[in-house]
């Protein structure tokens, strides 16, 4: 039944953006309507609700769209104040989770993707880059359960594509960037953050998202060079 | 308990200046601390050690890196005064997508290669520069302030790139007062407030800069 305070998600299956929405609506136990979105064939709903970038996950909260993920899990946090907070309540810390989200996916993300999906020198570039990036993660997660303490918080949900999405762009790229015996405390962390009940309850099924996974990568990896920025 | 605040800076940086703006508007007392970012100093390093670079703001011993975390920071410690996002969550999330989408759009990368290609390159750098700038006009509208009636986080993010506009428009032959006029009158306005207007570097200043650190000619 719709009614003013109803929420809806434009969202896409195989999406680690628009599952962080999933993930958070879910923490908080908050109602949705989970609306999935044809990507390669985007409908006028989600070019009218985005606009500008075209993308999911959109929320559509009181009549009104909210865009890009990490937008979307503060606006969650800040309109359904109910336990758990997701972003941390000291200034410092809050300011440490949003300098590491986007540490996650300017360096360690792309880098990741676009190894998977590429070639020759380039693959072994961005490979590079992915392991350097993920030895700073492994710091910031040494000695603790989850990134936000003990229990899951904002930081967790954005990097939370590591625990499922990363092993499987491993396998579809012939490549290794989480090594077990390099990084200790980051594979101990994705065993917890699966182990979570709300998180192993909601994850794409892995048996889709490899040939998904191995298509995307044929597309990208026939660009010509520099289509990634990174 | 007094607050010692440190910035760590390099005068033409835009991303420099929305700290500098930020600490304006909430009339907060800092040590401004110069960087040589051809020699970097162990201050920097040990304050920004993943990605040594500047701003980083330094508030009472601890550091904080990324110049928009930097402001949201600044809001929520100082949040008693001149408040730089609004306080309903929509509000606030317009706000951050709009940030955002002035940094995902690498308003400065792209500018870049405004001064350092040439020919088709520079041509398709100018027609994506302009591009950002006109979604950047239409989203302004008849607003004096991208917030609305007072100047706030969107125009932090945005106003420092004012100061490149002239290497911009030199580099690439054309005039933001005649592809983006709302922008300019928008700068201009923004520029009267004091925050601005002691936080940003002469546009000729930088002109100046950039041919020697780009080493243009």
């Amino acid at each position: 039944m719709a009614s003013e305070d109803s929420v809806k998600l434009l969202g896409f299956w195989a999406s680690q953006f628009s599952m962080r929405v999933e993930w958070a609506l879910k923490l908080k136990g908050v109602d949705y309507e989970y609306v999935e979105e044809d990507i390669f064939n985007k409908s006028s709903l989600l070019l009218e609700l985005n606009p500008v970038h075209k993308k999911v996950p959109v929320l559509v909260h009181r009549q009104k769209a909210i865009s890009e993920s990490y937008v979307i899990l503060e606006y969650i946090d800040e309109t359904w104040k109910q336990s758990p907070l997701l972003l941390p309540q000291d200034p410092h810390e809050r300011a440490k989770a949003r300098f590491w989200a986007r540490f996650g996916e300017e360096k360690l993300l792309l880098a990741s993707a676009g190894a998977m999906c590429s070639l020759g020198e380039e693959k072994e570039r961005l490979l590079k880059l992915a392991i350097e990036a993920m030895e700073k993660i492994e710091e910031e997660i040494k000695g603790k359960e989850f990134f936000g303490g003990e229990s899951i918080g904002y930081l967790d949900i954005a990097l939370g594509w590591i625990s499922y999405w990363l092993p499987v762009w491993e396998e579809v790229g012939s490549i290794q960037i989480l090594d077990p015996l390099t990084f200790p405390a980051t594979t101990s962390w994705a065993k917890n953050f699966l182990n979570h009940p709300i998180i192993k309850d909601n994850l794409p099924p892995r048996q889709k998202m490899i040939p998904y996974f191995h298509e995307r990568s044929k597309f990208f990896s026939s660009l010509p060079p520099g289509w990634i920025k990174i | 308990m007094t607050d010692e605040v440190v910035l760590l800076d390099f005068w033409p940086s835009m991303f420099g200046m929305r700290v500098r703006v930020a600490l304006a508007e909430k009339g907060i007392n800092y040590q401004y601390k110069e960087q040589d970012l051809k020699n970097k100093n162990e201050l920097l390093l040990k304050m920004n050690p993943v990605h040594k670079k500047i701003p980083v703001l330094i508030h009472n011993g601890k550091a904080v890196c990324e110049s928009l975390v930097i402001v949201q920071y600044i809001d929520e410690v100082w949040n008693d005064r001149s408040p730089l996002l609004p306080s309903d969550p929509y509000q606030r999330a317009q706000a951050r997508f709009w940030a955002d989408f002035v940094e995902q759009k690498a308003v400065y990368a792209v500018g870049k290669k405004l001064f350092s290609t040439k020919g088709e390159e520079q041509e398709a750098a100018k027609k994506e520069f302009l591009e950002i700038y006109k979604t950047l006009e239409r989203e302004l509208g008849d607003k004096p302030y991208f917030g609305g009636e007072t100047f706030g986080f969107v125009d932090i993010a945005l106003i420092t790139f004012y100061s490149w506009f002239y290497v911009f428009e030199t580099f690439g032959k054309f005039s933001m007062e005649a592809e983006c006029p709302k922008i300019i009158a928008w700068a201009k306005r923004c520029l009267q407030k004091e925050s601005v207007a002691k936080s940003l570097p002469d546009q000729k200043k930088v002109y100046e800069l950039a041919l020697e650190l780009f080493g243009l000619k």
